[in-house]
């Protein structure tokens, strides 16, 4: 497990990931305005009114993703939240609190467009079925990390048992993924991902698919800018973070940087013995 | 598709849970990203006045 050996790896020196991330976020901002007007533009003026439900259907363009952003961000973070426990790597912590914020979000705008879809169609802002309430939960789990993370004043600690909340609630993915097949809802059942394809108009699919990566491409935006501000407080007194806040890094701090973490990894890798 | 603003606005009698949908959606990423920005700009402050503290100093550092 050497830096050579994994080329990712590379990533879990601070600043080798603060520059990265200064590269990659403009682009990701530009990526997302464009899926997002291009989305919108289909929803709305592309996409025809559903024959049953009318207009009211085009929030499914934001619900959609919102809901599979949701859950898919929740088991990113437990998957940093366990490469933090197993092999102790703190951009794996930063990238994990960074990332439940939004998760949470996107729980939230799944759970608040999902009442306002419900109430024209079903007749009810809210039922305790079995997707709606395990998806509530999603979002009591990732405001559980928020605060369990921040309650310790270790952040060591602090972080491993959000780190360990997040993985054991990883199992609700699952249930609310699968819960319309599992049990009688109210909810309707799967319409893209099916083994016949999806089951709706091609520029109803189109509107959902742009809205989807633009809301995935917005996610991993704000997830990276969150962990770059973490990354420059956690590591305020060394003079790459100080460099990189005036926006002059140089490529001699940074690799000196890159090595003197390396080596603390070493140490810390054997038990504090090198 | 739509005859005038006033019919694309109206939703099809469903504007309240449409609009209400998209302009929550609009709301909450954009005070997020509000709040990213101002947090990021503040941790920038904080690193330039240490940066400046210690090269005042005449400082190598450690």
């Amino acid at each position: 497990m050497t830096a050579r050996s994994i080329p990712w790896l590379k990533f879990t020196a601070p600043p080798n990931f603060y520059v990265l991330a200064e590269r990659l976020t403009p682009w990701l901002w530009g990526v997302a305005a464009l899926f997002l007007v291009a989305g919108l533009y289909v929803g709305f003026f592309v996409a025809p009114p559903d024959y049953q439900q009318g207009n009211s259907y085009r929030i499914m363009f934001i619900h959609v993703p919102a809901a599979w952003m949701g859950m898919f961000l929740y088991l990113l973070m437990a998957l940093y939240g366990a490469i933090f426990l197993i092999w102790r790597i703190k951009m794996a912590d930063v990238m994990a609190r960074a990332i439940a914020p939004t998760g949470a979000l996107m729980t939230f705008l799944s759970l608040w467009t999902g009442a306002l879809w419900g109430a024209p169609t079903w007749g009810t802002y809210w039922v305790w079925d079995a997707r709606l309430t395990s998806t509530l939960i999603l979002l009591f789990l990732f405001l559980g990390y928020i605060a369990l993370h921040a309650a310790s004043d270790d952040r060591e600690k602090g972080g491993r048992a959000a780190s360990l909340l997040a993985i054991i609630g990883a199992v609700n993915v699952p249930i609310i993924y699968f819960s319309v097949e599992w049990w009688y809802n109210l909810h309707q059942g799967v319409s893209v991902m099916r083994a016949d394809g999806p089951s709706m108009a091609p520029s109803m699919l189109a509107a959902l698919l742009l809205m989807t990566v633009a809301f995935w491409v917005y996610s991993a935006a704000i997830v990276l800018r969150r962990a770059q501000s973490e990354t420059l407080s956690r590591e305020a007194r060394k003079e790459w973070a100080q460099q990189a806040a005036c926006g002059r890094l140089t490529r001699d701090t940074r690799e000196r940087a890159v090595a003197q973490a390396q080596q603390e990894n070493a140490v810390s890798e054997s038990g504090g013995q090198a | 598709m739509w005859d005038s603003v006033g019919d694309f606005l109206a939703m099809g009698g469903h504007a309240p849970y449409v609009w209400g949908s998209f302009g929550m959606v609009a709301a909450v990423l954009l005070v997020e990203w509000l709040l990213v920005r101002s947090r990021r700009r503040r941790v920038q402050i904080v690193l330039q006045r240490q940066s400046r503290r210690s090269t005042a100093n005449g400082s190598e550092g450690e």
